[in-house]
C-alpha cells in the first residue's frame, strides 16, 4: 500500500468518525422499553417510584383530549435545579421528566379501570432536551418506544355519562419538539415555579411542592418570592377571577407556541401570561396567515363578542387546518371554551 | 462500524414499515436521517393522514420519482396543520414530488437556513375553494431560500409564499388558480424571475404587514416574469389580508420600500396591472408603532403592459372607482399617492411599454364619499421619472 492510499484511508476513517459525532440519531439517548430505565418498582403500570423519582403536578394543565396525567421528575444523584429569572429551571444533564397519559373507563370513578396510553420521557441529553414517546401494550405490562408516534382507539365515559370514542394520537419524536421549542432549543413546559406553587399529597403527607423540592435539596437557591406567584387551576372558580383563570388556560394551552421565540411568533399573537400588549394578545388584531382558520372573522378577539372572535372559533374546531392547538387534540375542551368565552364576554371594549 | 450499527437500527425498523405503511416509514426515516442522507420516496399515490415532520436536520435530500409520479395525497388527513413541516434545519433539498390536498398548508418551512424546492408541486385539486389550505410552498423565517421549476395550484392565500425571510430566489416556476400566485412578505433580498403567474386573483404580491416579528422587507426584484390573466375571483376566507386584493391584479406592492419591478410582461389583468399602495388602503387599524405603512423607493421600469378593454372587477370599491373614472379603459399602473414623507425616493416609473398611469392621491381625494368621483386623479407619469436610466443597470434575460 502506498502512502497515498493510506492517507485516503485515514481520511475515510476521519470522515466516518465525523459522521458518527454528527449522526443526529436520537436513539442513542433512549432505551427501547420504559422498564429499562428502572424508574418504578413493582408492577410497572402502578408507577410506584423508586427513591429519587419525585411525583409532581402542575396547577394549570395542557388539555390532551381529557387524558389524565401523572408526572415525575428525576435528577441525577446530588445534582440540583438552578432557578432562572423567569421562574423556570436550568436542569443538570441527564435529568428526566416523566409524564404518563391515561384514561379511566368512567370519569365518575377516575381511579378505577385505568388504561395507560403513553408515557413521554423528556431527557436532558448532552445535545439538549429530547422527547421520547413510549406506547403501552394492551396487556399494560410494558411501554415501548415509538419514535414515529402511534394512533390508538380510545373510549371513555365522561362526567355527563356520554361515551366518547376517538382516535388518540401519540406524538412522534419531532412533534414533541414542535411544542417544546423555544429559540430553537427544546425546553420543558410544565415545571415553572408559578405552576408548582401548591400542595401535593406525598406518601408522607401534603406539602407545597416548591417547599418539598427545596427540602429535598433539589433546587439551588430558590428565591423566597417564588412562593408569591401562582397560576390558578383554571378548573376551580375559587382559584381566581374569570380573567385570571382564562389567561391561565390560554397560557398553558397556547403560549408554548404563541410567544416570542416560539414557532407561532410568525402570527404576532402572543398569548403567554406575562403579555400586556392588547393587540399582541389578540384584541382587535387581524390574522396574518390564518387562511381558513379565520372562520370569516376579522379579529382574534372582539371584546364582548366571543362568537366574533377567531380565538374561540379555532378552539371549537377539530378540523386539522383550523383547530388550535394544531396538535394533541381530537376533542374540544368544552369547559376551556366556556371559560375563555366568559372572559371575552366580560371584557371592556 | 458504527455506521453499520446505524444501518442495523434502521433495518430493525423495517418490519414496522411493512405493517404501518409508507407514512410511518417516511416519518421514521425523517427522524433517523443523518447528515448527508438522501431519502427517496417511491413513485405512487401515497395516502398520508398526518403531518410529516422534519426537525433539526442538516444536509438532507428528499427526492421523489417526479412531480407527476410521486404524489403524497393528504385528502384523508385528520391530523396536523401542514402536509410537510420542516423546522430548525439547514441545507434541506426537496425534489421531484407533489403534495396534494392538505387540510392546511402544503409544505411549511420555518427557522431553516438553506431550503431548496426543486420540481415540487403543491396542489389543491378541483375548483379553487375557500376550504383549500392557505399556503402551498411556504418558507417563513428562513434564510437562503430557492424555489425553482415548481408549481403551486389552488392555495386559498398564496401558492408560493415567502415570509419574514432573507436571501430568496423564486424562479422558473408556475402558479395558477391561487388567490395570490407568488407572494413575498416582510422579506429581504428576494429575486423573483422568469416565473409564469396566471389565472390567480393576483399574480405577484410584495407586502410588508404590521404586527410581525420581522418588521419589514426590502431589496426585492421582480423581473422577467409573465404575469397574465389573473382574473380569478378572490376565494380567500374573509378576515385574511389577501382577501382585500381585487381580482384582476397583476402585481401589487403594499407598504414596501426598495422594490424593483422590471422586464416583466403584465397582460390582461382586468383591474390593476401594477398597484402601488400604502397600508391605509386596507382600512385596517395600525397598532404597531414600529410599522411603516407607506411605500417608498419603488421602481417600475421596462415592463410591457397590455390589456384588453373591459371593466375592472366591480365587486370591490377600487374597481367601482376606476370604472366610474375610466370605464373600460382603466390604467395599468395605479398608485395611491401615499409616499413615505421621510423617504427621498417615492415611486419611479420609466420605459414601460403601453403603460397608462393614475395617482389616486387618496390623501386629498377621499374627504367625502363622493369626492373621488369629482376629483381629478393625476395621470402625469412624468412626475415619476426619477431621471435614472434603469435599462443600463439590468440586461434583459429573455
Amino acid at each position: 500500500m502506498n502512502i497515498i492510499t493510506s492517507k485516503t484511508h485515514y481520511l475515510l476513517l476521519l470522515l466516518l468518525l465525523l459522521s458518527v459525532s454528527y449522526s443526529g440519531n436520537p436513539l442513542k439517548y433512549s432505551k427501547p422499553k420504559l422498564s429499562d430505565y428502572g424508574f418504578f418498582q413493582g408492577r410497572l403500570a402502578d408507577h410506584n417510584p423508586i427513591d429519587g423519582v419525585i411525583p409532581y403536578d402542575v396547577s394549570a394543565q395542557l388539555f390532551t383530549d381529557y387524558a389524565l396525567k401523572s408526572r415525575f421528575i428525576v435528577l441525577p444523584k446530588n445534582q440540583q435545579l438552578i432557578y432562572q429569572q423567569d421562574g423556570t429551571f436550568d436542569y443538570p444533564e441527564n435529568s428526566v421528566l416523566i409524564k404518563t397519559f391515561y384514561y379511566p373507563e368512567n370519569y365518575l370513578y377516575p381511579n378505577q379501570n385505568i388504561r395507560l396510553i403513553e408515557t413521554r420521557l423528556l431527557i436532558n441529553t448532552p445535545e439538549g432536551w429530547l422527547g421520547f414517546p413510549y406506547v403501552w401494550n394492551d396487556e399494560q405490562t410494558e411501554a415501548y418506544l415509538e419514535i414515529a408516534g402511534e394512533r390508538l382507539q380510545v373510549s371513555f365515559i365522561d362526567l355527563e355519562e356520554q361515551t366518547i370514542n376517538f382516535e388518540y394520537s401519540v406524538p412522534n419524536f419531532n412533534q414533541c419538539k414542535g411544542c417544546h421549542v423555544k429559540h430553537n432549543q427544546m425546553v420543558p413546559i410544565g415545571p415553572k415555579t408559578r405552576l408548582l406553587n401548591h400542595e401535593f399529597i406525598y406518601d408522607d403527607g401534603a406539602m407545597n411542592q416548591l417547599k418539598k423540592w427545596n427540602t429535598l435539596g433539589m433546587i439551588r437557591e430558590l428565591p423566597v418570592d417564588s412562593y408569591v406567584k401562582k397560576t390558578p387551576d383554571y378548573n376551580h372558580p375559587n382559584e381566581g377571577t374569570i380573567q385570571e383563570r382564562a389567561r391561565a388556560w390560554i397560557d398553558i394551552n397556547c403560549a408554548h407556541c404563541h410567544q416570542l421565540g416560539s414557532p407561532a411568533e410568525t402570527s404576532g399573537l402572543f398569548l403567554n401570561i406575562e403579555e400586556t400588549n392588547l393587540t399582541q394578545l389578540g384584541i382587535y388584531k387581524p390574522p396574518i396567515a390564518a387562511g381558513q382558520g379565520s372562520g370569516n372573522l376579522k379579529y382574534t378577539i372582539v371584546p364582548k363578542e366571543p362568537n366574533q372572535s377567531i380565538l374561540i372559533y379555532r378552539m371549537e374546531s377539530t378540523h386539522p387546518g383550523i383547530m388550535m392547538p394544531e396538535l394533541g387534540r381530537k376533542l374540544v375542551h368544552k369547559e376551556g371554551v366556556e371559560l375563555v368565552k366568559q372572559w371575552i364576554k366580560e371584557m371592556e371594549e | 462500524m458504527i455506521k453499520m450499527f446505524q444501518q442495523t437500527i434502521r433495518l430493525l425498523f423495517l418490519p414496522v414499515f411493512l405493517f404501518a405503511g409508507i407514512e410511518k416509514e417516511l416519518q421514521t426515516q425523517f427522524i433517523l436521517a443523518a447528515p448527508g442522507d438522501t431519502i427517496r420516496i417511491p413513485d405512487g399515490n401515497h395516502q398520508i393522514r398526518g403531518t410529516l415532520s422534519i426537525e433539526g436536520k442538516t444536509d438532507l435530500v428528499i427526492i421523489g420519482a417526479g412531480m407527476d409520479k410521486t404524489i403524497l395525497s393528504f385528502e384523508n388527513q385528520d391530523e396536523g396543520a401542514q402536509g410537510i413541516s420542516i423546522t430548525n434545519s439547514s441545507n434541506i433539498t426537496l425534489e421531484d414530488f407533489s403534495v396534494k390536498d392538505t387540510r392546511g398548508d402544503a409544505i411549511k418551512v420555518q427557522y431553516t437556513d438553506g431550503i431548496i424546492f426543486r420540481r415540487i408541486t403543491a396542489e389543491w385539486s378541483g375548483d379553487p375553494e375557500e376550504t383549500n389550505g392557505a399556503y402551498g410552498l411556504y418558507p417563513v423565517q428562513c434564510q437562503n431560500v430557492l424555489v425553482e421549476y415548481s408549481v403551486a395550484i389552488g392555495a386559498s392565500d398564496a401558492g408560493i409564499y415567502v415570509g419574514q425571510s432573507s436571501d430568496i430566489i423564486v424562479r422558473y416556476s408556475k402558479a395558477y388558480n391561487n388567490v395570490a400566485g407568488i407572494e413575498i412578505e416582510n422579506s429581504f433580498n428576494a429575486n423573483v424571475y422568469e416565473n409564469h403567474s396566471y389565472n390567480n386573483t393576483g399574480g405577484i404580491l410584495v407586502f410588508d404587514l404590521p404586527d410581525l416579528v420581522q418588521k419589514k422587507g426590502g431589496n426585492v426584484h421582480i423581473d422577467n416574469n409573465l404575469i397574465e390573466n389573473n382574473n380569478l375571483r378572490n376565494f380567500a376566507p374573509p378576515g385574511n389580508i389577501v382577501g382585500k386584493v381585487i381580482p384582476g391584479t397583476g402585481i401589487m406592492i403594499l407598504a414596501c420600500n426598495d422594490v424593483h419591478v422590471f422586464n416583466n410582461i403584465i397582460r390582461n389583468n382586468k383591474s390593476v396591472g401594477a398597484g402601488i399602495v400604502s397600508y391605509f388602503m386596507t382600512e385596517e387599524p395600525i397598532n404597531d408603532s414600529l410599522y411603516n405603512p407607506y411605500t417608498s423607493d419603488i421602481h417600475i421600469y421596462n415592463n410591457e403592459f397590455e390589456r384588453w378593454p373591459g371593466f375592472p372587477d366591480l365587486g370591490y370599491e377600487i374597481g367601482q372607482l376606476l370604472a366610474v373614472k375610466y370605464g373600460r379603459n382603466t390604467p395599468d399602473i395605479v398608485y395611491d399617492g401615499m409616499r413615505d414623507p421621510e423617504s427621498l425616493i417615492g415611486l419611479c416609473i420609466q420605459n414601460n411599454q403601453d403603460a397608462r398611469f393614475t395617482n389616486l392621491d387618496i390623501e386629498h381625494n377621499f374627504d367625502e364619499w363622493y369626492s373621488p368621483f369629482i376629483s381629478n386623479f393625476s395621470e402625469d407619469i412624468s412626475r415619476h421619472n426619477c431621471k435614472k436610466d434603469h435599462s443600463l443597470n439590468h440586461s434583459i434575460k429573455k
